[in-house]
C-alpha cells in the first residue's frame, strides 16, 4: 500500500506573475493612446454642381473675410478678432430690428471666406470665434453655461434635455457659408 | 531599569504577493481608458489653438486626415496630406473615404466623420481643395482637431 504523502500544500511561485503583468501593462502604454480628440465639429455643404437658386436676402448674410496676413473685413470693415464674437451675436440676435442685421437668428448665414493663403490657424480662430457666438447664443437660451453646452452628450442625456437641445438648435441653427476662395463670389 | 533584550531575528523578506495585484489593477485602468494608435504620423502636426472645441465620435467612427508639412525634410517642406501612413495627393481622399465605409458596420456607415489634424502654418488653399474632395466622397460631418484653450491669448 502506498501511504499517502503527508505535505503542506505547496505554494505556486508566484513572483514572476508581476513581471508577466509588467510586460502587459508595458504592451498597452506603448501602444495606446488616451482618446482626446477635440475639435470644431462642421458639416460640409453638399456636393452640388450647379449653384443652388436659392437667393438669400443681402441683410441676412454676415460677411467675414480673412486675407493672408490674417485681418478680417467684417461687413465692409475692417475689425479685430476680439469684437467678432459681439458682433456675430448682435448679427444673429437682431429679430429685425436693425434693417441691415438679420430678420431672425434662422435666416442668419455666417459667410465665411478665406483667401488661399491664409494661415489655417487663423481661419480657425475665426470659425471659433463665429462658432463661440452661437454657443453662447444657445446656452443662454438653455440657461446653461458655455462649457455645460459644449460637454453636452446626446448619449447620456434624458429624453427631455435632448428635446430642448434640439428646440434650441433649431432656434438658432448655426448656417456658416464657406465660400470658395477660388471664385471670386458667394454662391455656396 | 528595564533592559529592552534585542530580540534576534532573522529578516523576515518584504511579502510581494500583492505586487501583481497592483500591477493589474494599472494594467486594467489602462486597457480600459485607452485607444490603440492607428497611425502613426509623419507631419509636423502642430494643431491650432481653439476654445469651443466638442467631442466627436468614437475612433472607429472616424476617419483621420493629417496635413502639414513632413517631419522628415527630404520629403520637402512643403505641407502633404497623409493618409492611412502614406503621403497622398488630393486626389485619393475619394478612395480612402470609400476604403473607410466599407471597413465599417452596415448600420452605422451614414455615421463616418472625418478628423481633420492640420498643421497650423497650413495655408488655407490645400484645405480648400481637401474639404471640396470630401463633400465629393460624401463625407460631410468634419472636425476641425484642435487644443483646448480656455481663452484666446491676446
Amino acid at each position: 500500500m502506498y501511504q499517502k504523502k503527508q505535505r503542506d500544500g505547496a505554494e505556486i511561485n508566484a513572483a514572476s506573475m508581476a513581471d508577466i503583468a509588467f510586460l502587459l501593462l508595458f504592451f498597452f502604454l506603448v501602444a495606446t493612446t488616451f482618446p482626446s480628440d477635440r475639435g470644431l465639429t462642421m458639416i460640409l455643404p453638399p456636393k452640388q454642381d450647379e449653384p443652388p437658386e436659392k437667393l438669400i436676402n443681402e441683410r441676412n448674410i454676415f460677411k467675414i473675410l480673412v486675407n493672408a496676413n490674417g485681418d478680417l473685413l467684417v461687413e465692409e470693415e475692417p475689425m479685430d478678432l476680439r469684437d467678432v464674437r459681439k458682433s456675430v451675436k448682435t448679427f444673429v440676435n437682431n429679430n429685425g430690428a436693425d434693417p441691415k442685421s438679420s430678420d431672425s437668428p434662422m435666416d442668419a448665414v455666417v459667410s465665411l471666406k478665406a483667401d488661399r493663403g491664409t494661415t489655417y490657424e487663423s481661419y480657425v480662430q475665426v470659425l471659433d470665434q463665429v462658432k463661440a457666438a452661437y454657443h453662447e447664443l444657445r446656452a443662454d437660451d438653455l440657461d446653461w453655461t458655455v462649457d455645460e453646452y459644449l460637454e453636452f452628450n446626446k448619449d447620456n442625456a434624458s429624453e427631455e434635455v435632448k428635446g430642448r437641445y434640439k428646440q434650441v438648435l433649431d432656434k438658432y441653427p448655426l448656417r456658416i457659408s464657406e465660400a470658395d476662395p477660388n471664385k471670386g463670389n458667394d454662391k455656396e | 531599569m528595564a533592559v529592552f533584550k534585542k530580540k534576534s531575528k532573522s529578516k523576515p523578506a518584504i511579502s510581494t504577493a500583492a505586487l501583481p495585484d497592483i500591477i493589474f489593477m494599472l494594467l486594467f485602468f489602462f486597457m480600459v481608458s485607452t485607444e490603440l494608435k492607428e497611425d502613426t504620423v509623419i507631419v509636423r502636426n502642430e494643431l491650432p489653438k481653439a476654445t469651443q472645441l466638442q467631442e466627436l465620435a468614437e475612433q472607429t467612427l472616424t476617419a483621420f486626415i493629417y496635413i502639414g508639412p513632413p517631419t522628415d525634410a527630404r520629403f520637402g517642406t512643403d505641407p502633404k496630406i497623409q493618409l492611412n501612413d502614406v503621403f497622398s495627393n488630393v486626389g485619393d481622399i475619394t478612395r480612402f473615404i470609400e476604403e473607410k465605409r466599407a471597413e465599417m458596420p452596415e448600420n452605422l456607415k451614414d455615421k463616418l466623420e472625418v478628423s481633420l489634424k492640420i498643421d497650423k502654418e497650413t495655408k488655407m488653399g490645400l484645405i480648400t481643395d481637401v474639404k471640396l474632395e470630401l463633400r465629393k466622397a460624401e463625407a460631410r460631418k468634419i472636425q476641425y482637431t484642435g487644443n483646448k484653450v480656455s481663452d484666446l491669448g491676446e
